[in-house]
């Protein structure tokens, strides 16, 4: 039996240093899963989520996308494909928000494809999908790190790619974004990788990558993976999960390991 | 802001050829010797074939030859160094990033005054064509350095070119200034440095068949890819995440900046503050995106330069000031004044 893949990486390890920062990563994505990356600080999230999106090149292994060698891919067709949300991106340039946003339509538009309705239209729903949409004039300098974070998923969404990879969207939001952000990713059809520090955004995910030194320590369901002892192991904290007195998923209680 | 109300914003490029033919005008117009401003219209309407009037032979010689050729230099520089100046600020995401920080007008020093100081090429060669090559020399060196350090992709990429173009310029700028101390008259080194503050006075017809070529492919090449620069607008790392190839745009975009800035030092020295001052002012006025700022920066740099040399001809009777001095001394006041007034919108 043969399942469509969508992204697949084979032996990838990268080493900057003498510092092995990936070592030997395996993973192949089903088009529309959406796979959350956890582990402590420093355990390779970003960087694998830069060698999944080709901007990175490991020293070894090999990415593929929808089967081919992503280093044999232009980057106008991988940037067709794959969108990323990076943690930090900032600008001192004077942009409006509508402007950020407009700039996910930059692999489609060409001196022979002009921006069009189509463009406008993706840039708008962007904007609305994030909340955004009231905010579309407003300067970027003005806005504030979780009004940026989601303006970066906006641009990201306005790219209509078939993959999405989110390098910690949460962080810098507060409550109410954070649940907003992960229903979008819950809702899209999109394949979604996105590094997570909050254990029970991770139980959303179809899939849970726990990394720890570069390496893949556990890969699997949600509650197969994050057991109390893989927790205590790599998270240096004891985990408990709770029955959700409102019903639905079971919540986490931590405790420092004593 | 939609495209809609972005195109409306345009509207003002339509008027940038009469803009630009005003202020060739007004470069004509005015200089060392006053002529009458109707000669200047009989002279410029005569030598486009719109009137056979009676002209004296010595203001026509002054007005076509040297005024409107001097000015159709200054204007196609100017627009030349802002342009280079907008790249690099666009492609290094530094907004001290100006023409000269490559290493180009250090290494057209160097090149100059080891043609007319230390005599390298035996005669064969002109100042400028030392300049010239002087220039590009420097910029291999920064590039070759940059590469050498790991500076050719990402987000780092941007730092340790700067670096490498300090570096480069420091060499260059020791290496002028060793053969001067070694060889040069006081008289030698004086001029050296005229030239070096910037002198349009050398300028004939024969100047503008490579002004003119040079700085229309640099617009055409940066027009082509206004939607490249923006893509830089949050690093070079986001620009690769949509779709540019960051390495092929670098290499090119820099590569016309280079030979649009070396071009023009050759020719004229090193005028400075143009490419720093100029894209910034309309980054104020304008925005930032490309597909205004890059017309805007064009327009501007060759009015703002046809202005200085104006100015640079007549501020002390009978005395022509260095042009770098006139682009410092009133671009530094005015950029102020624009920093200030765009703070407060």
């Amino acid at each position: 039996m043969s399942v469509t893949r969508i992204l697949d990486l084979i032996g990838v390890s990268r080493i900057v240093g003498g510092q092995s920062i990936l070592s030997d990563i395996n993973l192949s994505l089903i088009p529309g899963e959406k796979l959350g990356l956890i582990g402590p600080n420093g355990s390779g999230k970003s960087t694998l989520l830069g060698i999944m999106a080709g901007l990175i090149k490991p020293q070894s292994g090999e990415v593929y996308l929808g089967g081919k060698p992503i280093r044999d891919i232009r980057r106008r067709q991988i940037a067709q494909q794959i969108a990323c949300v990076a943690q930090h991106a900032d600008t001192s340039d004077r942009l409006t928000v509508r402007e950020a946003v407009e700039l996910g339509r930059t692999p489609w538009l060409s001196a022979l494809r002009p921006w069009g309705d189509e463009d406008e239209e993706a840039v708008t729903c962007a904007l609305d999908v994030v909340g955004m949409g009231n905010f579309s004039s407003r300067d970027w300098s003005t806005l504030s790190g979780g009004e940026r974070q989601r303006v970066q998923v906006a641009r990201a969404y306005a790219q209509s790619t078939p993959v999405l990879l989110l390098d910690e969207p949460t962080n810098h939001l507060d409550i109410h974004h954070q649940i907003s952000i992960l229903d979008l990713v819950e809702r899209l059809s999109s394949t979604i990788v996105i590094a997570l520090h909050d254990m029970h955004h991770a139980l959303r995910c179809d899939r849970v990558m726990v990394m720890e030194q570069g390496r893949c320590v556990a890969l699997g369901s949600p509650l197969d993976v994050l057991t109390p002892k893989l927790i205590s192991e790599i998270f240096r904290v004891n985990a408990q999960l709770v029955p959700n007195p409102a019903g639905g998923r079971p919540v986490f209680s931590f405790q420092s390991l004593t | 802001m939609n495209q809609g109300s972005a195109a409306s914003k345009m509207k003002w490029v339509w008027f940038s050829p009469i803009i630009l033919a005003a202020a060739l005008l007004f470069g004509t117009a005015i200089g060392e010797t006053r002529i009458p401003f109707s000669t200047v219209v009989d002279v410029l309407s005569f030598k486009l074939g719109l009137s056979g009037a009676e002209i004296d032979v010595v203001d026509m010689s002054v007005i076509w030859n040297y005024r409107l050729a001097r000015a159709v230099v200054a204007a196609c520089g100017g627009a030349s160094l802002a342009l280079s100046g907008l790249i690099l600020q666009a492609l290094l995401r530094n907004p001290l990033a100006e023409p000269y920080l490559l290493g180009i007008s250090a290494g057209a020093s160097a090149g100059a005054v080891s043609v007319t100081v230390a005599g390298l090429g035996a005669g064969l060669v002109s100042m400028s064509a030392g300049a010239f090559v002087g220039g590009l020399t420097a910029f291999a060196f920064v590039a070759l350095l940059a590469q050498a350090a790991g500076g050719s992709t990402g987000a780092r990429g941007a730092g340790v070119i700067i670096l490498a173009g300090i570096a480069g310029s420091q060499m260059f700028n020791a290496l002028t200034a060793l053969i001067i101390a070694q060889s040069a008259s006081a008289e030698q080194a004086r001029g050296i440095m005229f030239w070096l503050l910037g002198n349009l006075s050398g300028i004939r017809w024969p100047d503008t068949w490579l002004a003119i070529p040079m700085a229309v492919l640099g617009l055409g090449v940066t027009l082509w890819h206004l939607r490249a620069l923006d893509a830089f607008t949050f690093g070079a790392d986001s620009a690769a995440s949509i779709g540019i190839d960051v390495r092929r745009t670098q290499a090119l975009l820099i590569g016309v900046a280079t030979l649009m800035t070396a071009l023009m030092v050759s020719m004229a020295g090193a005028i400075g503050f143009v490419g720093l001052v100029v894209p910034h002012a309309m980054r104020i006025l304008v925005g930032s995106r490309h597909s205004r700022l890059v017309p805007a920066t064009a327009i501007a740099g060759a009015v703002f330069l046809v202005a200085s040399d104006v100015v640079s001809r007549i501020a002390l009777p009978g005395q022509v000031l260095p042009i770098g001095v006139v682009t410092a001394l009133v671009g530094a006041p005015v950029f102020a004044i624009i920093m200030i007034k765009g703070r407060k919108r």
